[in-house]
């Protein structure tokens, strides 16, 4: 930490400020580049792990990066810069420094019009390229669209454009992602084994995948702008739509951040619930991606055996939340409603059926020749490779990169509780596929350890009628099921938020398929899809 | 031919809350005659049709979930017939539009229904398929599937239990049951899209 503000203060044009959890670093537009250069070469802040586009008004765009390095993850480092002008609306990339930017870039690129000099495939990200104007932007005008009535044009989604500086010039290069001989085969965005309504446009070379391109969007609801104009309480409500399967978890962040811009303290029974909710939640994510994941290797048996163990937790939300998918649970605060009286029974015996439910799961499952066969040694992930293209969770800790932020910046009931992040270093598609059931097993520790004790006293913290969060900007990170899901929130003192943005843990997700897939078979392509685990309306927002 | 039987073997007729459209429909049918060969034969062919229903694997979001929650070991829909979910539209009967409609979804849900094959129906699942749910006010959110494609049953709820989406299911088969078999090709519903 000291090493890294004793660097910067050589620097004359960065200002550095320091919060207990973050530090941040103001810069000029034309510097950013260069600073980027530092961090990650002699800082060695090799994670990106979020960029943030921002509409200032008047004093024009902004990008806030993320950073963090995975020596001391617990740190975030905010890299703050704004251009001054609406007219001016170019910055320089920063790919070629985290590969992770690329599709960062791109979203602000689609959302706020920013252009990103030496990007290498400034495409949008989420909107069709027929679409007029910038909707994150805070002139928008929401009558600019109507609904289409074609499908977007094949060439439309295959033309990348870059913007090149060149002799002080800027230099527009259009290009097609695909060679003209290439064999491209369309797979979604309306298929059974995607997951989601994923698009990705597949490169193919006969039964070998060459490459890919992934088409985000077709379930891209604008959630990020709708936040806006609604108050934090009304926020909770669409977080919980994101990934629906770890809702709760989202959620959770959501309040914690609010929770820290106001100085709540949330009392001790409502972080214990909270946790063990959590948890289940994590439970019943991992069931489904098991069963799922099997489903598409051809085990139908295993998919209804993962629903059924699913719905025991669908019960116990029943009962005591009042939803099944989403409990609607978390309030700013504490939580909606005191647990039901059956509560801690249930779950109790939910315990032991789980522990017996999942050997029976690696008989079933784990130890068939077949699917060993042809998950080991199929779809490696190097930690490397996890690190630049930024995947997190349970898929790049197969690859034995420990980035629980359970363990390593604990919330809520996380630091009473005794249990292993869970790493395995073969990085394929067998060791993605176990860590799953793992986890499961360590969930179910730590709601051991939880559920006898749940403290007595108030379930939630009095909150004024109407929430008025401080001026200021605000980030908060939670493990969900799929990994690092962050928050970011800027206040401007108002009811409702001035920007709000959710750092999801499956875009990078996706990259990461782009990574791994090239040379497998057609085949594999689905199975390491589902081994990653993606949630597509995470990912489009 | 007298009576069109709406009973369905699945569910009480008692039990549905809202049993008036399909009498007037009955009462429609009754009105403008029905002839007695042609009257068997349709039902005899709507018997095995609401008995067999085969829904389209479609999902864009959370509903999707529940949908396989409908598909799994506890509530299971097999046991009404419906447990065929077809990969291909070209074979499904039915599309369950699971999920919020987004702008650039639209077309090819739109491409989807049209090419499944008639007779087809539409169940539009969960508050967003219905009228945009909590995300009426987006810039990229359409405001109900009915925007686009003709539907037969809403079933309400974000996500609606799988219960309720089974309670749509019978209401569907219902409506099969009552419909002219042999009449549904001259009157094929024109979408107000379409006109």
């Amino acid at each position: 930490m000291e090493t890294l503000e004793k660097r910067l203060s050589t620097l004359e044009y960065v200002s550095v400020e320091n919060e207990d959890d973050r530090t941040t670093v103001t810069v000029a537009p034309e510097k950013v580049l260069e600073l980027a250069k530092i961090l990650r070469y002699e800082e060695k802040y090799d994670f990106l792990f979020d960029i943030v586009g921002m509409d200032y008004g008047d004093e024009g765009f902004g990008v806030i990066y993320y950073l963090s390095q995975t020596e001391n993850p617990a740190r975030l480092t905010a890299v703050k810069t704004r251009t001054g002008s609406r007219e001016k609306n170019e910055l320089d990339s920063v790919c070629e420094i985290w590969e992770s930017a690329n599709v960062y870039e791109r979203e602000v690129y689609d959302f706020f019009g920013i252009i990103f000099i030496n990007h290498p495939d400034l495409r949008r990200i989420f909107l069709r390229t027929d679409w007029n104007g910038y909707p994150l932007r805070k002139d928008y005008d929401f009558e600019s669209n109507s609904i289409p009535v074609h499908n977007e044009l094949i060439p439309d989604m295959e033309t990348s454009h870059s913007v090149y500086m060149h002799e002080g010039h800027e230099e527009d290069v259009t290009r097609s992602l695909f060679d003209s001989n290439e064999y491209v085969v369309n797979f979604g965005p309306q298929h059974p084994a995607m997951h989601g309504v994923l698009h990705l446009r597949v490169s193919i070379e006969g039964e070998e995948v060459k490459n890919i391109d992934p088409n985000f969007g077709y379930i891209h609801r604008g959630i990020e702008k709708l936040c806006e104009s609604y108050t934090y309480p009304q926020i909770l409500h669409l977080v919980d739509r994101l990934d629906y399967l770890s809702g709760t978890m989202n959620r959770h962040a959501v309040c914690l951040c609010c929770e820290k811009a106001l100085g709540l303290e949330v009392p001790p029974r409502a972080q214990y619930v909270r946790t063990i909710i959590d948890e289940l939640t994590r439970i019943a994510s991992h069931l489904l991606g098991w069963g799922c994941m099997c489903m598409d290797m051809g085990s139908i048996t295993a998919f209804v055996y993962g629903m059924r163990d699913r719905e025991k937790i669908m019960d116990i939300f029943e009962e005591t939340a009042g939803g099944r998918l989403m409990p609607n649970y978390n309030i700013i605060g504490g939580i909606a409603r005191d647990i039901n009286p059956n509560f801690i029974r249930r779950v109790k015996e939910f315990i032991p059926y789980m522990r017996k439910m999942l050997k029976e799961h690696h008989i079933l499952f784990t130890g068939n020749p077949i699917a060993t066969g042809r998950m080991k040694k199929i779809g490696y992930l190097s930690k490397e490779r996890a690190i630049t293209t930024g995947a997190t969770g349970p898929s790049s800790r197969a690859s034995g990169w420990s980035n629980d932020l359970r363990k390593i910046k604990p919330y809520s009931a996380y630091d009473k509780v005794d249990f292993d992040e869970v790493l395995r270093t073969g990085g394929d598609t067998f060791d993605r596929y176990i860590i799953r059931l793992d986890e499961i097993e360590q969930s179910l520790r730590i709601i051991e350890q939880l559920i006898d004790n749940i403290p007595e006293g108030a379930f939630a913290a009095k909150t004024g009628a109407i929430i008025r969060l401080p001026k200021g900007e605000f980030i908060q990170r939670v493990e969900n099921a799929r990994g690092q899901f962050g928050v970011h929130i800027a206040s401007e003192g108002g009811k409702t938020p001035y920007r709000v943005k959710f750092r999801s843990p499956s875009l990078v997700l996706v990259n990461a398929l782009k990574e791994i897939v090239p040379r497998h078979k057609i085949a594999d392509l689905i199975m390491i899809g589902a081994s990653l685990d993606y949630v597509i309306p995470c990912i489009d927002r | 031919m007298e009576v069109k039987d709406i009973r369905i073997r699945n569910m009480k007729y008692e039990d549905f809350n809202d049993n008036e459209y399909l009498e007037n429909y009955v009462n429609e049918l009754k009105e403008n005659g029905v002839n007695v060969f042609v009257g068997t034969f349709s039902d005899i062919i709507n018997w095995g049709r609401s008995n067999s229903v085969w829904p389209l694997t479609f999902a864009t979001s959370c509903c999707g979930i529940e949908f396989m929650c409908v598909g799994a070991a506890r509530a299971d829909f097999a046991r009404f017939g419906w447990e065929v979910t077809r990969n291909s539209p070209r074979q499904a009967d039915v599309i369950f539009v699971c999920g919020t409609i987004v702008h650039k979804m639209a077309p090819v849900l739109k491409r989807l229904y049209d090419q499944m094959a008639e007779p087809k129906y539409v169940i539009a699942v969960g508050s967003c398929a219905i009228g945009g749910g909590p995300f009426k006010k987006s810039y990229h959110v359409l405001k109900g599937v009915d925007e686009i494609i003709p539907v037969d049953v809403y079933v309400p709820g974000c996500p609606p239990r799988p219960e309720a989406m089974l309670y749509g299911m019978m209401q569907l088969s219902r409506k099969i049951k009552v419909q002219n078999f042999f009449a549904l090709s001259e009157k094929s519903v024109k979408h107000k899209s379409e006109k």
